[in-house]
């Protein structure tokens, strides 16, 4: 499976150079816990993201990987331990909310993209009405956004006329549009079908060639292999190990770890 | 073993089908007469519509037009066909027609009530077709809750005019106090203080009680220019105050429908049960009581010399029993969205409300326009229970009508006009229901 993996992915030169991560804080968690009712989903979570960070999460399914994400927009409420985003604290303040919301964009499964608007629309809701950038200005950027991702030809159309790939991009430009500081993606190709995956794959790897901070949860052990700069597994809700990824994959220190990842490489 | 190799040599040509199954006759036998069964089917179905046909349509159709009487209607059948059976007497139509339709309207102002629907059909028409009509006729449809009742009823321009400022007055101090319910709350305030000072200080539950209608009207009678001469609720009638009572019950029960099915939804307990208890307890109740709980208990409630004008309430009435109804439809189409519809706007930043209205509401109203229409359509009918506390609605007229000497033991013609005008306005919404779905439905897939 690694390798058919790797076959999907374009084998290109990337340029490590630019995805210089920085000293600076974008993310910081600390001894975060979350239940669901009795359930204790996520324990003390502590995890620094730095500027320009790209790190990849794996783990089983229901270890915890999507809540933890979805924390840090406030999807999901966490009940102890701090979130700072980007020097804004998560708490129960509404304003705060919807300024982190607006700061961090988020890639989901199933796209959710608006099937009564437009590509355009789509692209352009957020920041009309949550920036107040002006239709014309917005429609720009939207139309930037949508020829980086290399459909700008589908902007009239609607979400349902394209195919999963193409929906997945869109719903990656409409994050970009909001001119986002840290991008997270929930298992962003994993509904789709293999020869869509690598457009989708691709897109995204510009993107971190570009510095985005970005918290992908996904399987793509190749992805994260030419991305990532450090790969976190989760079990249980804990983290239970952290590398750069050719440690990682290499070496992994634990023997839970090393299951997962004789099970997900098929060794 | 058998040879099944095959090479075909020939390419064959296309052909036309055969007779039997194009045209008409291709139609026929399959729509009509597929098999014996269907055929004979076909046949019993063909004579009982022409049964039904022939006895309604010589009832129509063979009729006197022309007569001051329901005597005089039979001695002209007599006359004519030699007997009274199986004729319409379509005289009494003729003779009570605008009494039909505006009730005891002064007919010297009827240009009152028909401009009235004209402005009604302007400001329908950028919210029914947005697509097709210029949208600068939307400050028609935003000034027309306030016209309606001044052409109506008549009185000052004053009176719509402060009216209409109490809103703006709201809309600024809400906007001016951002977001937040304390914006709403001050918002609403300013414009009850407004009003007060507006319509006089000191302030009367009468003048507020009487809302828009007559009592309002009373109050600056003669300072004005455009002043409109005043009509009284009691002579309001006929299709006329159907049409009133229909409109203002379609037109108020959305929104407040919408308020309702999302603060079920809510997660503040206070407002869940504050809705769902409203809801259950409207849906619970008979219209026909709610109307004379309007007509009679209300009375008890208010202060003695209260003018709380009859209309208003029976429209406030069947308003609320239109909503709960509508909360119910909405919340359906609410349920049927995927969470990730919720979950993509939040991860936007769009507030709750922006959510709502720019994403989710859109959408859910599309999935319940069918069940939205009914709801209207059911609510336009059911005016007709007004005429059981003695309103005149068209049913409400038929009785008076017979009661006059003239028209005593007249039914059937009464019945077939009024269900006719009732039925050209529910065939209408019910076809605009279906040219909205194929129109969404196209836009989006
Ligand atoms: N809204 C919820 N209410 C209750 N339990 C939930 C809820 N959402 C998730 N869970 C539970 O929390 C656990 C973690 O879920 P989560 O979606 O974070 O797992 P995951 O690691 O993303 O798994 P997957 O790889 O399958 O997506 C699971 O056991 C799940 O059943
Ligand atoms: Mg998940």
């Amino acid at each position: 499976m690694a390798e058919s993996m790797h076959d999907t992915m374009v084998e290109r030169e990337i340029d490590r150079r630019k995805m210089q991560v920085s000293e600076e804080v974008a993310i910081q968690i600390t001894g975060m816990n979350k239940w669901f009712g009795m359930f204790h989903v996520l324990r003390d979570i502590d995890l620094t993201v730095h500027k320009g960070e790209r790190i990849v999460i794996c783990g089983p399914s229901g270890s915890g990987k999507s809540t933890l994400i979805r924390c840090i927009n406030r999807l999901e409420e966490h009940q102890a331990g701090q979130i700072v985003v980007e020097g804004t604290e998560l708490t129960s303040d509404l304003k705060n909310i919807d300024k982190i919301r607006s700061e961090v964009g988020m890639c989901f499964q199933h796209f959710n993209l608006f099937p009564h608007l437009t590509i355009l629309e789509n692209c352009t809701l957020a920041p009309i009405w949550v920036r107040k950038i002006p239709k014309r200005e917005a429609e720009e950027t939207a139309m930037h956004f949508l020829e980086k991702v290399k459909i700008p030809e589908q902007a009239e159309k609607y979400p349902g006329q394209l195919s999963g790939g193409q929906q997945q991009r869109v719903a990656i430009a409409r994050s970009l549009c909001m001119r986002p500081r840290i991008m997270l993606f929930d298992e962003p190709t994993s509904a789709l079908d293999p020869e869509m995956i690598k457009e989708v794959l691709d897109t995204m790897i510009e993107l971190a060639e570009e510095g985005m901070t970005m918290l992908c949860v996904t399987h793509e052990m190749g992805f994260a292999r030419q991305v990532a700069n450090r790969v976190i597994f989760m079990d249980d809700g804990q983290i239970v190990e952290q590398n750069e990824p050719e440690e990682f994959f290499k070496n992994p220190k634990s023997d839970r770890t090393k299951l997962f990842l004789s099970q997900i490489l098929g060794h | 073993m058998s040879d099944t190799s095959f090479v075909r040599t020939e390419m064959l040509a296309e052909q036309d089908p055969p007779p039997t199954s194009v045209g008409v006759i291709g139609w026929l036998r399959a729509n009509l007469f597929p098999n014996w069964w269907n055929a004979i089917l076909t046949v019993l179905c063909l004579a009982a519509i022409w049964y039904v046909l022939s006895g309604l349509l010589g009832w129509t159709l063979r009729s006197v037009w022309t007569a001051g009487s329901l005597s005089e209607c039979r001695e002209v059948m007599i006359e004519t066909w030699g007997s009274t059976h199986g004729h319409a007497c379509w005289g009494v139509i003729n003779d009570r027609w605008l009494q039909l339709l505006f009730g005891f309207y002064p007919p010297e102002l009827y240009y009152r009530p028909i401009l009235a629907l004209l402005l009604l059909i302007a400001a329908l028409a950028p919210v029914l077709f947005a697509d097709k009509v210029s949208p600068r006729l939307l400050y028609v449809t935003a000034a027309y809750p306030f016209l309606m009742p001044w052409l109506m009823w008549g009185g000052s321009i004053w009176t719509p005019v402060g009216v209409a400022a109490g809103f703006v007055v709201a809309y600024l101090v809400g906007r001016a106090l951002r977001g937040a319910v304390a914006g709403l709350v001050l918002g609403i305030l300013s414009a009850i203080i407004w009003w007060m000072v507006w319509f006089g200080f000191p302030v009367q539950t009468e003048v507020l009680a009487a809302g828009l209608g007559e009592g309002l009207a009373a109050i600056s009678p003669d300072t004005a220019p455009f002043l409109l001469e005043t009509v009284e609720s009691r002579k309001f009638g006929g299709f006329m105050l159907s049409v009133m009572i229909g409109v203002v019950a379609i037109g108020c029960s959305l929104p407040l429908g919408i308020l309702l099915a999302l603060g079920r939804q809510s997660n503040m307990l206070i407002v869940k049960a504050i809705c769902v208890g409203f809801i259950e307890f409207i849906r619970g109740v008979p219209l026909i009581t709610l109307l004379f709980v309007a007509s009679t208990l209300l009375n008890i409630f208010l202060p003695p010399g209260t003018n709380f004008d009859i209309i208003l309430r029976v429209m406030i009435m069947v308003t609320l029993f239109a909503a709960a109804y509508m909360a119910e439809v909405i919340r359906g189409g609410l349920a049927g969205l995927p969470t990730g519809q919720y979950e993509g706007a939040d991860s936007l930043g769009l507030n709750y409300w922006q959510a709502q209205r720019l994403i989710i509401m859109p959408q859910a109203l599309k999935i319940s326009i069918p069940g939205i229409v009914s709801t209207f359509i059911g609510i336009f009918k059911d005016t007709t229970l007004v005429s059981i506390i003695a309103l005149l609605d068209p049913l409400g007229l038929s009785n008076s009508i017979r009661a006059d000497t003239d028209w005593n033991g007249i039914y059937w013609e009464l019945f077939a006009f009024i269900a006719l005008l009732f039925f050209i306005a529910c065939f209408g919404m019910s076809r605009y229901s279906m040219y909205l779905e194929r129109k969404l439905k196209t836009e989006n897939d």
